[in-house]
């Protein structure tokens, strides 16, 4: 049969991550190849450029768009400050002299004698892009920056909010089925990743702002709690932006639902560990999932420390998690893949297979609705 | 052709065309068929289908194009691929294939920026014709679009399109406007989204006295094409040089940034389509063929596109986030719970049915696998046909700008210039395309499913793509028309019968119309259709009725309230539907009522099992 591939998310002890680092506009990069570098540390610095102020002159001063150079008394390149004079007429009588001053502190970018207005822009601001995990350099992008390697655990998330973090990872329950409430939240977590198990209430995320929680990882949330978050309804999943006080991550999906228990305990045995995370999220071309990064000290023991291997496609024994109702959230394994197509309730003609969870049941699932749990 | 591709795009191909390969690589699924020369004539013989794999871990479309042909290898038993190479030409019975060609709207399509001087008229056509090529609209500027200049420039900045196409003013007209508006652009140093070393293409087909100024300005800061002007006199629109502009610039910059997009325009035999653009292609030309007036539309994953031919006059609309999959929550967001909620027969609560939608849009290649699922996800897509329609409808207009001139018969018609063409009591046909529809487990669930979220008024035809590939036929079109017309009159369009709904609004129950049906063997069938009735009689397809039909004082058929009709009818696989639902349709506002209705109306044409 062909390769029918379902995507899966990545829960792994030990692999080898690159990520590239960029400046949205071409800058200096700060290090150098083989440097090992932190996660907060800057790698790159651009000078993003200031905003643009128009000014139309002409109109200001009364005169033909042609003619403005005659009254500038900036030139084009030349800095600004704020409320200094950029343009002046000469008129006889001095009563009736116009001056124009700038708005802005800057420099006059550009003017133009065909619409008669001036570009003022502001002065650039700095970025500072730091390395986001803890790692090396293993490649120089001249200009844009630098790709950092590490060797760590990674857990992807399904869906996230937020953008970038880090901080000590700590486990605020004690089994995956067990929601997070506000009083598993205390001002130790402060600056902490907490993870929690099933289900993150709008109480709980109130909580974790207050006390100033840096991140939290969780099974599900209700899309009604999401909404009132951000204070609107999301449309698409394109995140990673957003300022709501804390990165949030998703593991399973939207509702009350175990984290697998896979996730939960890679996640406590690196209980105390600093673990960066992210919750941008594309699921679009060039998918970007969330993820909870924990790098490995250099030095420990690399066993195992390679590059996830493609998948060839659902294999017999491999773990999977159903994605859609009426199973939605129960993980089990593939029990058996049979080729022809079966009808399922809705009268659709399906691809299917056979899962069977712990307890010995067995179900038929269409293929495109588990997910396989990746990672050795 | 407004749509076609143009003559330098066409390959040189030195060999009989035979057996042909095509994919559509859409944003969820990639699709491949196998068309095959039988006889004298060119049929779909076998499909295949695989995840589209632009995303981690493979992220090279080619893979998941590979995936979808294998599928067709292991049903046909035509060896196709040598490794991952496709084997071209055929060089036996049972191996290889004589071309290969491609469709794809993987990638998240082509997001484009318009600017014009004015927003109704320039800025307009420059939507059109982005539209046109089967582009994403993300903004239109205008001088006169309210915005303080500042924000034009962080506008074109913050949105980061793959293209941007610059129009404004008719040829000797005044250049300040259009100069003004290069000026922003250039400040805002606008970089694309993939790729960081690339200049962002940019089409200036405006003005062409203003060409040298724009050339000046912004020569430098993006890879500049300029082309004829899209409104070079007010009355009149020159869209198709910026639309094969615009194809041209999306093959050579957009798409090879995608990830694997260069491999793939490297196996294809000919240029690869924007998926909407071959749809529309397709949509163009059974519109001519017939002579009809159409609205098609394809609703797949991140976008839903409607076309419409009303008196020869094509428009297509791309709607960019509503769709079944990554967009599905859009469409909750757009139209509202309630609106969605109207469509579904049964009590579900807003949480569970919030989650559901969310889970879809965070895993978008699920399907469907109980009932009940199946009918919260038509529901959705009711929703989102009807939002693209009023989107396109909003569009699909006259030219804005032109005096029309009035006789005194005209006083009283309030109309104005820049109407919609868009008139449902002269439209023929719907036909519709994309999974949803495609895919339906009863093609009655499509037609059902388009008659909500259309109403069309008095008599339409409806039709429904049979396994969705009006895309590759697009494509194929440009190529071998024959090979195209063959596959799409036999194998691809499914006439699902003709709707007949009168406009008006009775108490439930009243009577609406009599109406008799004289079928081709004899049979008659002479009855009352009551408000609030939806009737569904077996009429095959080829087949033929002759409908006559009394409606009440109030209500009209057509030709005005009260005139009585008769018409020859159009059967298909579902058959005739009398749809006694009222225009506009209005749904029970009271929950147990509304449920009650629905579960009338879905029993009498047989929607669901059970």
């Amino acid at each position: 049969m062909a390769h029918s591939y379902t995507p899966g998310l990545t829960v792994t002890e030990q692999t080898v991550i690159r990520r590239r680092r960029q400046l949205p506009l071409p800058g200096t990069v700060l290090v150098a190849f083989g440097d090992t570098v932190q996660s907060n540390q800057p790698v790159a610095r651009a000078e993003l450029p200031g905003k643009v102020y128009p000014l139309n002159l002409a109109n200001q001063l009364g005169v033909a768009p042609d003619e403005i150079k005659e009254y500038l008394i900036k030139k084009e390149g030349e800095p600004v400050q704020k409320d200094e004079i950029l343009a002046e007429n000469k008129p006889l009588i001095k009563w009736f002299k116009t001056e124009i001053k700038s708005p802005i502190t800057g420099t006059v970018e550009s003017l133009s004698t065909i619409t008669g207005q001036v570009l003022l822009r502001e002065p650039p601001r700095v970025l500072e892009l730091l390395a986001y995990v803890d790692g090396t350099v293993v490649e120089v992008h001249p200009r844009q920056g630098v790709t950092v390697e590490a060797r760590c655990s990674l857990v992807q998330g399904i869906f996230g909010i937020g953008g970038e973090t880090s901080g000590l990872l700590m486990m605020a329950v004690t089994k995956p089925d067990e929601a997070l409430t506000p009083a598993h939240i205390n001002a130790d977590m402060k600056g902490k990743i907490v993870v929690g198990g099933s289900f993150l209430s709008a109480e709980t995320m109130a909580k974790a702002k207050e006390v100033g929680v840096a991140g939290l990882v969780v099974g599900g949330i209700h899309d009604k709690d999401l909404r009132a978050l951000l204070g609107y309804d999301l449309g698409v999943a394109i995140t990673g932006t957003e300022q709501v006080g804390f990165t949030l991550i998703l593991t399973e999906g939207f509702g009350t639902i175990p984290m697998a228990q896979k996730t939960f305990t890679l996640l406590s045995a690196h209980a105390g560990e600093k673990a960066a995370i992210s919750g941008a999220t594309q699921i679009r071309a060039g998918v970007i999932r969330p993820e909870i990064i924990i790098a490995k000290p250099a030095g420990a023991a690399q066993a195992g420390a390679t590059a996830a291997p493609q998948r060839e496609g659902i294999r017999i024994g491999d773990p999977v998690r159903i994605i859609r109702d009426p199973l939605f959230g129960k993980i089990g394994e593939v029990s058996a893949l049979p080729t022809g197509l079966q009808k399922i309730p809705t009268e659709s003609d399906a691809r299917v297979l056979e899962v069977r969870f712990p307890d010995g049941q067995v179900a038929v699932i269409p293929r495109t609705n588990i997910e396989v749990i990746e990672g050795s | 052709m407004s749509t076609a591709i143009h003559a330098s795009e066409k390959p040189k191909i030195d060999h009989p065309l035979n057996v042909i390969v095509a994919t559509d690589c859409g944003s969820t699924t990639t699709k491949a068929i196998l068309i095959e020369k039988v006889g004298d004539e060119y049929r779909q013989t076998f499909r295949g289908e695989a995840p589209t794999t632009v995303e981690a871990p493979f992220e090279d479309v080619t893979r998941g194009v590979l995936n979808a042909i294998a599928e067709i290898e292991e049903l046909s038993g035509r060896k196709i691929l040598d490794g991952e190479t496709i084997i071209t030409p055929c060089r036996d019975a049972k191996t290889g294939v004589d071309i290969y060609i491609s469709t794809s709207s993987a990638g998240g399509g082509l997001q484009m920026m318009v600017t014009g001087v004015v927003q109704n008229m320039t800025g307009e056509s420059a939507q059109r014709a982005a539209l046109g090529a089967g582009a994403i609209v993300i903004d239109v500027l205008a001088s006169n679009d309210g915005r303080l200049p500042h924000e034009k420039i962080e506008r074109i900045r913050t949105m980061r399109p793959d293209m941007i196409l610059m129009s404004g003013g008719t040829d000797g007209g005044a250049v300040t406007h259009v100069v003004e508006m290069a000026e922003y652009i250039a400040a805002a140093e606008p970089r694309p989204r993939f790729g960081a070393t690339y200049k962002l293409p940019l089409i200036y087909a405006g003005n062409k006295e203003a060409q040298p100024q724009v050339r000046k300005i912004l020569g430098e800061k993006a890879a500049l094409e300029v082309t004829d002007n899209i409104r070079p006199v007010l009355e009149k629109e020159n869209l198709a040089p910026a639309r094969n502009k615009i194809h041209d610039l999306f093959l050579e910059h957009v798409m090879q940034q995608a990830p694997g997009y260069k491999k793939l325009i490297e196996m294809t035999g000919a240029p690869i389509m924007p998926t909407p653009a071959a749809v529309g292609l397709i949509m163009e030309a059974i519109a001519k063929r017939e002579h009809l007036n159409l609205i098609g539309v394809d609703i797949g994953g991140a976008t839903t596109d409607v076309f419409s031919v009303f008196e020869g006059v094509f428009n297509r609309t791309v709607s960019a986030n509503l769709g079944m999959s990554y967009s599905i929550s859009n469409v909750l967001a757009e139209a509202g719970l309630a609106n969605i909620m109207r469509w579904v027969p049964f009590n579900i609560d807003e949480q569970t049915l919030r989650n559901r939608i969310k889970n879809k849009m965070v895993r978008p290649t699920t399907i469907p696998q109980t009932l009940d699922e199946l009918q919260i996800e038509q529901a959705i897509a009711r929703e989102a046909l009807r939002l693209a329609l009023i989107h396109h409808k909003s569009l699909a207009t006259g030219l804005k700008g032109i005096q029309q001139e009035r006789t005194i018969s005209d006083v009283f018609e309030q109309q104005i210039s820049g109407k919609s063409l868009v008139d449902m009591l002269k439209l023929d046909l719907i036909v519709g395309s994309g999974g949803i529809l495609s895919h339906a487990p009863r093609r009655i669930q499509s037609m059902l499913m388009m008659v909500d979220a259309y109403e069309p008024l008095g008599f339409t035809m409806l039709s429904v793509d049979s396994i969705f590939m009006m895309p590759h036929l697009g494509v194929l079109s440009t190529i071998n028309e024959k090979a195209a017309t063959d596959v799409f009159v036999r194998d691809c369009m499914v006439y699902l019968g003709t709707c007949v709904a009168p406009i008006g609004q009775l108490k439930d129950g009243e009577r609406l119309v009599d109406y008799e049906i004289m079928f081709s063997d004899g049979r008659a069938v002479k009855d009352q259709l009551k408000m609030g009735e939806l009737r569904l009689f077996p009429l095959g397809p080829n087949q033929k009725a002759k409908l006559t039909m009394q409606p009440a004082k109030t209500v009209n058929l057509g030709q005005g309230a009260g005139v009585p009709v008769s018409r020859e009818v159009q059967g298909g696989v579902v058959g005739l539907l009398l749809d006694g639902r009222g225009r506009p349709l209005k749904l029970p506002a009271d929950e147990p009522a509304r449920v009650a209705a629905l579960t009338k109306w879905f029993k009498a044409v047989e929607l669901y099992p059970g």
